[in-house]
C-alpha cells in the first residue's frame, strides 16, 4: 500500500475501469494537492468526467484506488458517502439548478436539507454566497429566466454554500461568453484562495486553463501522459502533448476516426455494405 | 421460427421490467419513514396530480354519467324498469368506470407531466446534483411524486363517480323523465358498502400503480430528448394496459 500523503485531497493509484468491453483507464495515478488549483486536460472521450465520477462516487472502480481527504471509496457505506459528499461542491457543465426553485432556494437548498439553521441566518448565508458571485441581485429569479454564466455562477454559490473543502468544476467554461468566461475563472482563482479549499477543474481550453491552474494533468488513452505547471506543458516533450496543447488537428490522435479503406468504400455497391 | 422467438423475448421482456418495476418499489417504501416526515412535499404533489387534474376529472365524469343515463335508460325502458336507472349508473360508475376512467385520465394527464418532468431533471442533470449534495433523489423527489399520486386517486375517482351519477340525473330525470324520488331510492336501497368498497380498492391500486410506472419510467429515462419521450408514451401504455388487466382481475377477485 502506498503511503498516504497529507498533501494530496485525492489519491489515486492504479485505478482501473471499463464500460462493457470498452476500457477507460488503466493504471491510472493521480494526487491532487491539497489547496491548489488543479485541472485535468485532456481530448474529447477521454474520460474526463468519468474521472469526475469517479472522485466524486457516482461511479465506482473496477479495480484499484480512489481515495478522498484519506477515505477509500470502494469501500465505503451509502451514509460515509453522503457524509463526503457535505465536504465537496460540485460544479456540473450546465449548472443543473432545480428548475422549480427560485434562485435564493436553489442556493439555500443544501443548507434547508442538512441543518435546521434559523431563517434569518440561512438568508444572510444565501446573500453571503450570492454576493461572491456577483448576483445578490438575481435572488428572486427563476433558473429559465437566467443566461448560461448566470446560472453557472448561481451554481456556483450554491457549490459553496455549505464551505465545502473541496469544489469541483465540470466543464465550467464551455458555451460561454469571453466575459462569463472571464468572470468565472477569476472566481476560480478567488473562491480557492479565499475559502482555503481545493480546486479540480475538468476542461479542455488549454488558454483558459494556463491563466488558473497551478497543476495540470493531461489525460489520454485512459493514463496520465504529462503533469506539470502549464508553462512546463507548453514545452512538453512529447507528441500527444505538443498536438493537444498546440490544438494541431493530426498526431497521435488522429484526425479520422477508425473506418474502412476510403476507395473500397466509395466504389462498393450500395447492396454490399 | 423467429415468430416464437420474438413472443418468448417480449415475454421475458416484460417479465424483467416487471421485476425492475417491483424492486423500484421496494426501495422507495424503504424510503417512507424520512420521506412521511416531509408532508409539505406531499402535498405540494397531491395538487399537482390530483387539483390540476380536478377539471378533465369532472368534465369527462359528466359526460360518461350522460351517456350512461342515456343508454341506461334506453335499455331498461324495453324491460319497463327506467326505475332502476339510479342503481344501474350508480353501480356501473362506483365499481368500475370512476376507477378505471380515472385511471386512464390519470395516466394521460398527471403520469405523463411527472415521467417528463423527472426525465428532464434526470437529462439536466438536476438528479445528478441532488447526489452530489448528499440529498437522496429517491427520497426528495420520487417518493413525494409517487405518494400524491397514490392519495390523489382515490378521491379523483370518487369525485369523477359523484359527478358521474348527477350527469345520469341530468339526462335520466330532467330529459327522459325518470321518477326523481325512485331514481335516488333505488340507488340507495341497492348499492352496498360492498361495491364502494371495491371501487375504492380499485382506484387505490391503479393509484400505485399508474404512479409508481410513471416515476420509474421518469426516473430511468435515457437522458436525452428521444429518450424522455420514450419514456412518456411508455408511461401511457403501460399504465393503460396494467390497469385494464388489474382491474379484471380485481373484478374476479371481488366477485
Amino acid at each position: 500500500m502506498p503511503v498516504t500523503n497529507q498533501n494530496s485531497v485525492v489519491e489515486i493509484r492504479a485505478l482501473r475501469y471499463a464500460v462493457a468491453s470498452r476500457v477507460i483507464f488503466d493504471g491510472l495515478d493521480m494526487d491532487i494537492p491539497r489547496g491548489r488549483v488543479t485541472a485535468i486536460m485532456g481530448p474529447s472521450g477521454t474520460g474526463k468526467t468519468t474521472l469526475l465520477r469517479l472522485i466524486t462516487g457516482q461511479l465506482l472502480a473496477d479495480s484499484g484506488s480512489v481515495k478522498v481527504a484519506g477515505l477509500e471509496l470502494s469501500g465505503l457505506a451509502r451514509n460515509d458517502l453522503y457524509a463526503l459528499r457535505r465536504r465537496m461542491g460540485m460544479l456540473f457543465q450546465n449548472g443543473a439548478l432545480l428548475t422549480d426553485l427560485s434562485v435564493f432556494e436553489n442556493v439555500a437548498f443544501p443548507l434547508r436539507e442538512h441543518t435546521r439553521l434559523p431563517e434569518r441566518l440561512i438568508r444572510q448565508l444565501v446573500l453571503t454566497k450570492l454576493q461572491a458571485v456577483g448576483l445578490r441581485g438575481s435572488a428572486e429569479l427563476m433558473p429559465a429566466e437566467l443566461s448560461g454564466g448566470m446560472a453557472r455562477r448561481v451554481a456556483l454559490a450554491r457549490a459553496i454554500v455549505m464551505d465545502p473543502e473541496i469544489l469541483i468544476y465540470d466543464e465550467p467554461f464551455v458555451g460561454l461568453d469571453p466575459i462569463s468566461m472571464g468572470v468565472i475563472l477569476r472566481l476560480i482563482r478567488r473562491l480557492n484562495d479565499a475559502l482555503g479549499l481545493t480546486s479540480v477543474v475538468v476542461s479542455h481550453d488549454v488558454h483558459e486553463i494556463s491563466t488558473v491552474a497551478d497543476t495540470v494533468f493531461l489525460l489520454s488513452g485512459g493514463k496520465v501522459v504529462a503533469r506539470g505547471t502549464p508553462q512546463e506543458l507548453q514545452s512538453y516533450p512529447s507528441e500527444v502533448v505538443r498536438q493537444f496543447m498546440g490544438g494541431l488537428a493530426d498526431g497521435p490522435v488522429p484526425f479520422h476516426y477508425p473506418a474502412a479503406d476510403y476507395f473500397g468504400e466509395l466504389l462498393a455497391r450500395e447492396d454490399q455494405p | 421460427m423467429t415468430l416464437l422467438h420474438d413472443v418468448r423475448e417480449s415475454f421475458l421482456g416484460s417479465l424483467t421490467r416487471l421485476g425492475a418495476v417491483t424492486r423500484f418499489l421496494l426501495r422507495l417504501l424503504r424510503q417512507l419513514p424520512g420521506g412521511l416526515k416531509r408532508w409539505e412535499l406531499i402535498v405540494a404533489q397531491i395538487f399537482n396530480s390530483g387539483a390540476l387534474s380536478l377539471v378533465i376529472i369532472m368534465l369527462c365524469g359528466l359526460f360518461v354519467g350522460m351517456v350512461l343515463g342515456l343508454q341506461g335508460y334506453q335499455l331498461l325502458e324495453r324491460f319497463g324498469s327506467e326505475d332502476a336507472l339510479g342503481t344501474a349508473a350508480a353501480i356501473g360508475l362506483v365499481k368500475e368506470l370512476g376507477p378505471v376512467l380515472t385511471a386512464l385520465l390519470f395516466a394521460g394527464r398527471a403520469g405523463t407531466a411527472l415521467a417528463s418532468e423527472l426525465g428532464l431533471m434526470r437529462a439536466t442533470d438536476q438528479i445528478s446534483a441532488m447526489e452530489m449534495m448528499a440529498v437522496d433523489p429517491l427520497q426528495r423527489v420520487v417518493l413525494p411524486r409517487f405518494l400524491g399520486g397514490v392519495i390523489a386517486m382515490p378521491l379523483l375517482a370518487a369525485i369523477f363517480s359523484i359527478v358521474g351519477i348527477y350527469g345520469a340525473q341530468l339526462i335520466g330525470v330532467q330529459v327522459m323523465g325518470v321518477d326523481s324520488g325512485s331514481f335516488w331510492s333505488q340507488m340507495r336501497s341497492s348499492v352496498d358498502l360492498k361495491d364502494v368498497n371495491e371501487g375504492i380498492v380499485k382506484s387505490f391500486v391503479f393509484g400505485v400503480t399508474c404512479s409508481l410506472i410513471a416515476v420509474y419510467e421518469g426516473y430511468h429515462a435515457r437522458p436525452t430528448a428521444e429518450g424522455v419521450g420514450s419514456a412518456t408514451t411508455r408511461t401511457v401504455v403501460t399504465s393503460a394496459v396494467a390497469t385494464l388487466f388489474l382491474d379484471y382481475l380485481l373484478t374476479a377477485a371481488f366477485l
